[in-house]
């Protein structure tokens, strides 16, 4: 019943406009045009109460670096702004055509009157948008001198303020009074919005750290790779990593290797990759028993595939088994309880807890710790890390962990690139320190290259 | 309470129980709840990835006419290859694919919260004793923040030995970051135990209609 009553309320609105403008009942006509969102003010059908020159070479154009949804408008101001009348209030700016929505789906398929927009999207998203050519919205006013309007709009398609990509708007911008005078512009040329892959604004922030980190990383690189010694100080918890692989062959029981709660691709379950490829191989050599009990499917497969590698490169590929890395299910506490049972009932000599943890950490290492297993853990997740340090014998704290793959990998690759990192590090604090220096100094250029907009 | 939910309290307090006991040792009650919520765990996972994944993220895209939806479909129908071991080789093309652009995502994001983010942090600290005119056991504060900072940072070096003037900063970090590391596990010690009395509350009023 609402979409039929709505056009026909539209309608007779038009009619008694196009009366009232007929009979020269200006001022109506301009109250009326104020307050509407969906006249569309006709500067040469209206002429304002008191004539004022409008705005004029309105140009839209998309807003650049961002990632679309948002047009920038802009127009030369009115030659009484400032100047002759000097009577401008604040400019208005309108655009065609008007957006309607977000509406239920069901609106898309039944026969209106008005224009449906569907993107491909929209098809499988909860509300459709209809565009109304020769309509017009208000969307807001900017004081006089401003000569620059941003109509930033929403990206969910859900959002009260969606503007859609893709589609021409264009737009007027109407100068205005005190007294109710008004000047209207020509419409401008249509244009559309769309998002950029690149943030040039960003590139001279970030180009410039990328280049000298590169060109680290490459340099140290290179050097490893011709045989230079790369010093990287003794970590304790990797030290253990031999020892407790020995124990747990010497006590002909399992190793159990816990790669966490992660996503496959959290920068912790890629660095306990690398370090289970290691520990992997010592086992295929000592010919100890591996436990791998995964959370996620991809890390299960990734794992899977670390382990058969570890086990060719110890010339052990017959020894390697399927049910070594197994999946237990995705739920934190039931996966939690599948490894503490693992824990009693397989008697694990030594495990390992190197990734991405939660509030599972405790239950996990105190259950180890009463089992009596020597464990090792690491994670980069600041609020588990006590929990480890309380409950297991060593652990790796945040970077750490990073550093224990290339410490233990020795590839020239992750030597060259965790030297390069050491280097970035100490640069990063010789800038942070300039800068505590400088915003003690209040010297507001060394603060203004800290607030920079990423 | 009606029987329905007299029923499902019942087997809530009794699973609850039954995982208790693991405190004592391991033994069939504690067997029996893991291998139930591990089983009801992982099923209702299949069917939630199937609502959320393969519906809306395959099969309608397909249906809309989008057709490159079809290259990460085949990416994923390539991780099945793992289970024909003369195939197995196929499914690593996914893997690499997925781990290389994911770490590439992940990265600058990383670089953001980790790096810049907390250089803006230190030098707002000074910034803002300006703006608020701080005085007093504040400057002392922020000034040992950035000490520890720094310190810190230090610790995390590891192109050098801990040995001499490094050795004694590095020290006085990991000091730093230890006192953090009590507050922390102090903070989430008190939310466990939130926990076990919601759990005892459970069991003594809900269930057993204790008060």
């Amino acid at each position: 019943m609402r979409k039929r009553t709505r056009p026909a309320i539209l309608h007779s609105t038009t009619l008694v406009l196009l009366i009232a403008l007929s009979m020269g009942w200006l001022g109506l006509g301009a109250d009326v045009r104020a307050q509407s969102t969906t006249e569309i003010p006709e500067s040469s059908a209206v002429a304002p109460a008191i004539a004022v020159a409008p705005p004029t070479e309105v140009r839209v154009q998309d807003a650049p670096n961002d990632h679309g949804h948002a047009l920038t408008v802009r127009w030369k101001l009115s030659t009484d702004d400032g100047q002759g009348q000097n009577n401008i209030l604040a400019y208005r700016i309108l655009r065609t055509p008007k957006l309607v929505g977000p509406l239920p789906m069901d609106s898309a398929k039944s026969g209106t009157d008005l224009q449906v927009f569907s993107s491909p999207e929209t098809i499988y998203e909860e509300a459709v948008w209809r565009l109304i050519p020769d309509q017009w919205d208000t969307l807001g006013q900017v004081p006089l001198g401003t000569s620059k309007y941003e109509n930033r709009g929403g990206k969910q398609r859900d959002a009260k303020d969606f503007l859609p990509d893709a589609t021409p708007f264009q737009y007027k911008v109407i100068a205005t009074t005190a007294a109710g005078g008004m000047g209207i512009s020509e419409a401008s040329a249509p244009a559309q919005s769309s998002g950029q892959i690149v943030h040039t604004s960003k590139l001279q922030f970030i180009g410039i750290p990328v280049v000298i980190f590169t060109a680290l990383v490459l340099g140290f690189i290179s050097a490893a790779k011709r045989g230079r010694e790369l010093y990287i100080r003794p970590l304790a918890g990797i030290g253990a990593v031999d020892e407790a692989i020995g124990r747990a062959t010497e006590m002909n029981r399992p190793i159990l290797y816990v790669l966490g709660l992660g996503a496959p691709d959290d920068i912790a379950t890629i660095a306990s990759y690398t370090i289970l490829s290691r520990v992997a191989k010592k086992v295929a050599e000592h010919r100890t028993e591996l436990l791998v009990p995964c959370y996620d499917a991809v890390v299960m497969s990734i794992a899977q595939e670390t382990v058969r590698q570890a086990y060719l490169d110890a010339g052990r590929p017959d020894e390697y088994k399927e049910d070594m890395v197994y999946y237990v299910t995705q739920e934190q506490f039931a996966y939690v309880a599948a490894v503490n049972g693992t824990m009693l009932r397989r008697q694990t000599a030594t495990n390992f807890y190197l990734g991405v943890f939660y509030a599972e950490s405790l239950i996990l290492a105190e259950t180890g710790s009463l089992a009596g297993s020597i464990q090792i853990s690491g994670t980069d997740r600041v609020t588990q890390i006590p929990f480890f340090i309380v409950a297991c014998d060593y652990t790796l704290i945040g970077e750490e962990l990073y550093a224990a793959s290339a410490y233990l990998g020795r590839e020239p690759k992750l030597l060259g690139t965790l030297k390069a990192q050491d280097w970035a590090k100490g640069m990063f604090i010789a800038f942070m320190i300039f800068g505590l220096v400088g915003a003690a100094l209040q010297w507001n250029w060394v603060v203004s290259l800290f607030r920079m907009s990423f | 309470m009606d029987w329905p939910t007299t029923i499902a309290t019942t087997v809530a307090a009794l699973l609850t129980l039954a995982v208790f006991s693991f405190l004592y040792k391991d033994n069939p009650f504690y067997k029996f709840a893991e291998h139930l919520m591990v089983g009801v765990s992982a099923g209702y996972w299949v069917i939630i990835l199937w609502y959320t994944v393969v519906i809306p993220k395959m099969w309608q895209p397909l249906e809309a006419g989008k057709w490159y939806y079809i290259i990460p479909i085949i990416l994923g129908i390539l991780m099945w290859a793992r289970l024909n071991r003369k195939w197995q080789w196929v499914s690593r093309y996914p893997l690499a694919f997925y781990i290389g652009v994911s770490t590439g995502v992940a990265i600058p994001l990383e670089m953001k919260a980790k790096v810049i983010e907390q250089l803006n942090g230190s030098v707002d600290l000074v910034t803002t004793m300006y703006a608020t005119q701080a005085s007093g056991m504040t400057v002392v504060n922020n000034i040992l923040i950035l000490i520890g900072i720094i310190a810190a940072l230090i610790y995390f070096f590891f192109s050098k030995a801990h040995t001499g003037a490094t050795g004694s900063i590095a020290k006085f970090g990991i000091g730093v970051l230890m006192v953090g590391f009590g507050a922390s596990f102090g903070f989430t010690v008190m939310a466990r135990i939130s926990l076990l009395i919601e759990r005892l509350q459970f069991l003594l009023f809900e269930w057993l209609k204790w008060g």
